[in-house]
């Protein structure tokens, strides 16, 4: 196969496009992680005793806990005394509108196609700026306000509604729930806050943009949603970070709450620096994302489109423990050159006539490892759950890996568990017929990349489809030749 | 608009077609018909500039161009279409989304901006009323549970919407109902211009009723063996290929 060969060895660097750096003046924590660290931390953000007692007793529970080794991913020890925890813009004055905000910053997220300016306010879409440690604004909060929508930076919110962050952080994704979620607990700096009160259908989509910009630095954010009662929200995340030559890690815990006949619909676009085509630098994106129905006919769905990372290790989970709640993961994750992605979803089962539906779609290229994990739970109190899961696997060149590995764990027999799974290959007939119509190869792939992952795709809202559509074809560009 | 000369072409260690010859010129027909295996879809495909089949010698000029130089989407872009023997699936990708991207990806070939999007629907239900096609099918994916026949009717309704210089046409007409093989010639027909030229592989004299050919040729052991008019079709229709096999048995 002569021709395959050819097709591998024509992968050529994904141009990664957002890999600039931000010249602003910026403070840092001393490299390496204590005590003094997180109390560091703590007091940078003149955070209540409460909080730093709370990062405490995680940094402690972190100690004792070892790295997880049970992912199909492979990388070096990190070495967790050779990171900064905390970096944030050093210049600080008080943001009260866009103005305010540094031109340097600014210029940055209009580099990334994210104007922090008023057209993307008439475009619907509240947006938290989070660089680094530290969240740079938060549009369009006003507005909400007066709807009793409570959209601001985690920070932000421990201060300001201490009640709501008591009663809901970490009730989802406990301090010790993985050796990561422990260290985020103790080391989190920012991330974002959203409370929808009851019966209020938020008006627009609620956005945080991430971005890694300072060396030797991880990125540990921490968001917290919360719809109450009849509530309804539609959030997405973007990240990207420059192109740097040593591995970052960015180890970010995600938590939803999901009162009676509430909906979160949570969307992840994560571009974060994949590394270069031989598989140096990279993001270690290491994350914990778990949504709990907690209420009746609630429900949660995550949709993500993973196009970054070196590797990606990450599971958005749901639980339904209120009855008839839904939970939903819909996926599309690429890997290509050496990117490695571990990624799926846990869906537990604990209410009566719960539903959960998992569209998968992994497409790997160049010499990539994608491994889809998923994990479907029926607890004993859980009659009539249903579950339907659907993973694909899509191969472009016969350099990469995919890899299933689905997990069942039934408790209880009056349910339904269903599961299909298909690997294909973008094959020569395929790429010929496109040709044969005028297409190019990279014409061709993106075209077919996008239609096997049109389901997924039509979860994401109009604006950020299209933003996907275009990463993907970004971080494929060159996998045939 | 096509001159074949002394075209060998094999797979791996294959000879399939030696020393093959075939003029066009504008305007014309030319059906082409032989038993299986011969190396019909070898030719189309080698046309088209299918890789995986390798130019051992010879020359292919389309339109005082060089054809074998170009890659198969600049041949595509530049006129020469292939209606396929077995059209693939696209799953998730509309049979329009599809043509949007291919006829722009031509016009811009040609320099020209892409067509907006009121004109191309113009032209989308024009070309469907050419092979009475339900507009339906284009928002379905790409013969993705098109039956046979449809599928086959998908390629001439895609022929018809690019609008190319040189149509290959490998055994449209195999499985197609009495109907539906009318249509399709019909729309064929509607197509014959001055400056557009088919090439038709059939094993079937039936179509050649109704897509009337300035040329016949047969096919044998990769190349043609003997060439003549429509009544050569007939001939064959009757008598099958024995007699070729004999009159050229010494030949090879
Ligand atoms: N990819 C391939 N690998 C190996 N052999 C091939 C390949 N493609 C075609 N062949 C062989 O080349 C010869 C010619 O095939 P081709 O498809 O061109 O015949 P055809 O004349 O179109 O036949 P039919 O009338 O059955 O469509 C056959 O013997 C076939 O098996
Ligand atoms: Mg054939």
């Amino acid at each position: 196969m002569a021709e395959n060969d050819k097709i591998i060895d024509e992968v050529v660097g994904n141009d990664y496009k957002y890999g600039f750096t931000t010249n602003i003046e910026q403070e840092f924590a001393a490299v390496g992680l204590s005590e003094d660290t997180v109390r560091f931390i703590s007091a940078k953000k003149n955070e209540p005793e409460w909080m730093l007692e709370w990062r405490l007793k995680a940094y402690k529970a972190w100690l004792k806990m070892e790295q997880p080794k049970w992912q199909n991913v492979h990388f070096p020890n990190i070495d967790f005394q050779s990171i900064i925890y905390y970096a944030a813009q050093k210049k600080k004055k008080v943001i009260n509108s866009l103005d305010d905000v540094d031109p340097e910053i600014r210029s940055t997220y209009d580099k990334l196609g994210i104007p922090i300016q008023e057209q993307k306010l008439l475009a619907g879409v509240a947006v938290d700026y989070v660089m680094d440690s530290e969240s740079v604004i938060t549009t369009f909060r006003e507005s909400l306000k007066e709807k009793g929508i409570i959209f601001c930076s985690i920070s932000e919110a421990i201060r300001e509604h201490p009640e709501l962050v008591k009663q809901y952080l970490g009730s989802v994704v406990p301090q010790r729930d993985n050796y990561y979620a422990a260290l985020n607990s103790a080391v989190f700096s920012d991330g974002s806050f959203v409370f929808i009160p009851k019966g209020v259908r938020c008006p627009m989509e609620l956005s945080t943009y991430f971005r890694i910009n300072a060396e030797n630095t991880g990125q540990f954010e921490r968001t917290l949603i919360i719809a109450e009662e009849g509530s309804y929200v539609s959030y997405l995340e973007g990240c990207t970070a420059p192109m740097r030559d040593e591995n970052q890690l960015h180890a970010a815990v995600v938590e939803l709450i999901t009162m009676d006949n509430a909906e979160i619909k949570y969307s992840t676009v994560q571009n974060w620096y994949p590394g270069d085509k031989e598989g140096k630098g990279g993001i270690y994106n290491f994350v914990t994302k778990r949504g709990m129905c907690k209420g009746k006919n609630s429900k949660i769905s995550w949709t993500q489109v993973e196009t970054g990372s070196a590797i990606t290790w990450k599971y958005p989970s749901c639980i339904l423990k209120g009855d008839n709640s839904i939970g939903e993961f819909y996926s599309v994750a690429v890997t290509n050159n050496y990117q490695q992605a571990d990624t799926g979803t846990k869906m537990i089962h604990i209410g009566k006539n719960t539903r959960s539906r998992i569209v998968s779609k992994g497409i790997s290229a160049g010499k990539s490892q994608n491994s889809y994990r998923g994990q479907v739970q029926v607890h004993k109190t859980a009659d009539n759950a249903y579950n339907f899961s659907q993973c694909d696997s899509l191969l472009i060149g016969d350099k990469c890996g995919a890899h299933t590995f689905p997990y069942l764990e039934i408790k209880n027999m009056t349910g339904k568990v269903e599961h299909e799974a298909t690997t294909s290959k973008i094959g020569e007939d395929l790429l010929f017929y496109c040709n044969q119509r005028g297409l190019t190869n990279e014409e061709a792939v993106s075209m077919i990349i996008n239609g096997y992952c049109k389901e997924v795709f039509k979860q994401l809202p109009m604006e950020f489809m299209v933003e996907a559509q275009k990463l993907l074809s970004i971080s494929l560009e060159g996998s045939v030749g | 608009m096509l001159s074949i000369k002394n075209l060998t072409v094999a797979i791996g260690e294959k000879k399939i077609l030696s020393d093959f010859n075939l003029e066009i010129k504008d305007g014309e027909i030319h059906a082409i018909m032989g038993p299986n295996g011969t190396g019909k879809s070898t030719l189309a495909s080698t046309l088209a500039g299918k890789e995986e089949y390798e130019v051992l010698s010879g020359e292919v000029i389309f339109n005082g161009k060089n054809l074998l130089e170009m890659g198969a989407d600049e041949r595509a872009r530049e006129g020469v279409f292939l209606a396929f023997q077995y059209p693939v699936e696209i799953p998730g990708v509309s049979t329009t989304n599809f043509m949007k991207a291919a006829v722009n990806a031509k016009r811009k070939h040609h320099g020209l901006d892409p067509m907006d999007a009121k004109d191309f629907l113009k032209l989308m239900k024009e070309k469907l009323a050419l092979v009475e096609m339900n507009k339906e099918f284009t928002s379905r994916s790409i013969n993705e549970g098109f039956s046979g026949g449809e599928k086959k009717r998908n390629e001439i309704f895609q022929m018809a919407m690019l609008e190319p210089a040189l149509c290959l046409l490998d055994e449209t007409d195999s499985g197609l109902d009495i109907d539906a093989l009318r249509i399709v010639a019909n729309g064929v027909n509607q197509l014959k211009s001055k400056n557009r030229s088919f090439l038709i592989i059939t094993h079937y004299q039936r179509l050649l009723n109704y897509i009337v050919p300035d040329f016949v040729h047969v096919m044998y052991g990769g190349r043609i063996v003997k060439s003549g008019g429509k009544e050569l079709a007939l001939k064959l229709e009757e008598q099958g290929y024995d007699w070729i096999k004999e009159e050229v048995g010494e030949l090879i």
